[in-house]
């Protein structure tokens, strides 16, 4: 029996020409991951849920008609006529649900336990990079069907960006090709999603490899890196990671066989009417949040600069938070702090979803208040204390 | 900081496995081979879609089409769609006809008693079709499937006759290809039957009723 990372004989002729297979390989197989709990099996989840949705995204693009006179009878017919047209479209609709789930658990996972700590900037920009694409690609993709939600939700982002004070206008005409969401946005979009899903791709291989470059971080108090309590990837973690991937799955599956509902809107499958907004109109989950931060508040401008803003403060989150803690749960500060976000998080993602009442306008600006308060304020104190604290037991000793 | 003696390495770190199968290949083996099933199955409804689905069989939806014949003079030919297929109706003259019959003319050819099914039988004949005067075919290249011009050959006997751009086959006006060409068959003749002196219906054949587009040794 031969070790696990070295390449059968007919490898060696490989080998000789692309001489970086083998420690590239070795580098896979013998990766070494410390102690984790199953919050780190989530990137495993995402990888296979996006491969799926590839995968998915490229066989409906073969039935997909972009013109806007097809576009929504081409999505019937792939639920309707289509063989097996109706699973792949579920496994596409459903998948996303699922893909921002485990997108947002990855994200409070690094928040929690420091992964975006030096030395893993890279690792967490890169992260952050891949959801806001994945943002980007699930609008375009649900402008497609060409429905009543995709045709308003489009409407309500492109004149979100029209805000943007003197070139906004210009922009969003240049962006959708004509004054106003037609035949050629649809197609733009279209090209749009699709082109996305193998950026994503790629960048996925780049987050990878930047994890690669510094490993792991763990749930430990040691952080950021103790070696010397690690185990290789396979066989340990990538069993732990397949168990993970299969309730994955099995969770999609579930989802997608016994509640389909859940995964349409009922003013979907009603054709886009440019001269009728449906009553109902709500974005899907994943993007409640900042669509409740658009609603929350009273300037156009200020609503996108906002909701901006909540995302570019997780871009800088590496330089706002400079204790040498990483781990959440031995920061009583940080841990309050990420508890009250994640609740704020969570009452944004239900306010988005709501229709417009003072309550919920109110629990939506508090909300986004807490969002900025807790990284631009507590967590630079916080780090700002702990870095003190430190620093003094190290003259003590 | 107290320093953290080193522990020795995970045996899984160790270059010398065990030399027989352990709990862990077992268990390795049978999860490969679970997940290879289980893509494989993921792969079904992939592979599925690709079908032909109802949605695009329009074709079937028109078997058959009527042609009217009065605005072919002698020596004249159209061309007609009939179930996607460019089919050629050319009236003859009596020259044309002669040509035909001409054993200059059949020497050349490659299949001249049409034995190799192209044509249902009632176009079984030196003509290829019901009524020697009208004569129909599948404008298709038995080679590979390019579209055959109207062209006379003018080194064979003038019997109205289709060249192939594609690679230049030749076919008389009988659609009998001649010998030595890339194409190995004649020209198909569709099924069909006149309904009256002045109309053909294509896709319907009285005397072979089963014969139809299928039906055809090379289309």
């Amino acid at each position: 029996m031969k070790p696990h990372d070295q390449l059968p004989s007919p490898h060696h002729w490989l080998d000789e020409r692309l001489p970086f297979l083998k420690p590239l390989c070795r580098h896979i197989v013998r990766f070494p991951v410390p102690p984790v709990n199953l919050l780190w099996t989530l990137g495993a989840c995402l990888i296979v849920g996006f491969a799926l949705m590839l995968t998915s995204g490229v066989f409906l693009s073969l039935h997909y008609d972009s013109h806007i006179e097809q576009a929504f009878a081409s999505i019937e017919a792939i639920d309707r006529r289509i063989p097996s047209g109706w699973l792949l479209r579920s496994f596409h609709t459903g998948g996303v649900s699922l893909l921002f789930a485990a997108l947002y658990i990855h994200l409070a996972r690094g928040l929690w336990y420091g992964s975006y700590k030096a030395p893993r900037e890279l690792v967490w920009l890169s992260g952050l990079t891949l959801m806001l694409l994945f943002m980007v690609t699930a609008f375009a993709g649900y402008v497609l069907p060409w429905g009543q939600m995709s045709y308003w939700g489009a409407t309500v982002i492109t004149h979100a960006i029209e805000a943007i004070p003197g070139i906004g206008r210009p922009l969003i005409t240049y962006l959708l090709g004509e004054n106003t969401l037609g035949a050629v946005a649809l197609h733009r979009f279209f090209i749009l999603h699709f082109a996305l899903g193998f950026i994503i791709a790629a960048i996925i291989g780049l987050h990878i490899l930047f994890l690669h470059g510094t490993g792991s971080s763990n749930p430990t108090l040691d952080s950021p890196h103790p070696v010397h309590k690690t185990r290789p990837f396979i066989p340990f973690y990538a069993f732990k990671d397949g168990l993970a991937v299969c309730g994955f799955l099995a969770l999609l599956t579930g989802v997608i066989f016994f509640f389909p509902a859940l995964l349409t809107k009922i003013s979907n499958t009603i054709p886009a009417d440019p001269l009728k907004t449906p009553a109902d109109i709500t974005p899907e989950w994943y993007l409640a949040p900042y669509f409740a931060i658009l609603r929350a508040i009273p300037s156009r401008l200020g609503g996108l600069i906002l909701a901006l803003g909540s995302v570019a403060i997780l871009f800088i989150l590496p330089w706002l938070d400079r204790s040498p803690r990483h781990n959440a749960t031995y920061r009583p500060f940080l841990r309050i702090g990420l508890v009250i976000f994640f609740a704020a998080f969570l009452t944004l993602t239900i306010a988005g979803l709501q229709r417009v009442t003072p309550l919920w306008l109110w629990l939506s600006r508090g909300s986004l208040a807490v969002w900025f308060f807790v990284f631009l304020v507590l967590i630079p104190l916080t780090a700002y204390q702990e870095r003190h604290i430190s620093s003094q037991k190290r003259e003590m000793s | 900081m107290t320093e953290t003696p080193k522990e020795k390495a995970h045996p899984a770190f160790d270059d010398q496995l065990l030399p027989c199968p352990t709990r862990r290949d077992v268990l390795t083996t049978g999860s490969i081979a679970l997940g290879g099933a289980g893509a494989c199955t993921l792969a079904v409804p992939f592979f599925d879609s690709l079908r032909q689905s109802e949605a695009s069989s329009t074709l079937q939806d028109q078997t058959t089409i009527d042609v009217p014949l009065q605005d072919l003079s002698p020596g004249e030919h159209k061309i007609v769609v009939w179930q996607g297929l460019p089919v050629a109706i050319q009236r003859r003259t009596t020259g044309m006809l002669h040509a035909l019959e001409s054993p200059a003319l059949l020497t050349l050819l490659a299949d001249p008693q049409s034995r190799t099914r192209q044509q249902p039988r009632d176009a079984e004949n030196l003509y290829r079709s019901i009524r020697p005067e009208y004569g129909v075919f599948i404008t298709i290249c038995t080679h590979l499937g390019c579209v055959p011009n109207y062209q006379n050959n003018p080194t064979i006997p003038a019997s109205g006759g289709f060249f192939c751009p594609c690679h230049g086959s030749q076919f008389d006006g009988a659609g009998r290809v001649l010998r030595n060409m890339p194409a190995p068959y004649n020209l198909p003749v569709p099924p069909m039957h006149f309904i009256d002196d002045r109309t053909i219906r294509l896709g319907e054949s009285l005397t072979s009723p089963d014969f139809s587009i299928n039906s055809l040794q090379q289309l």
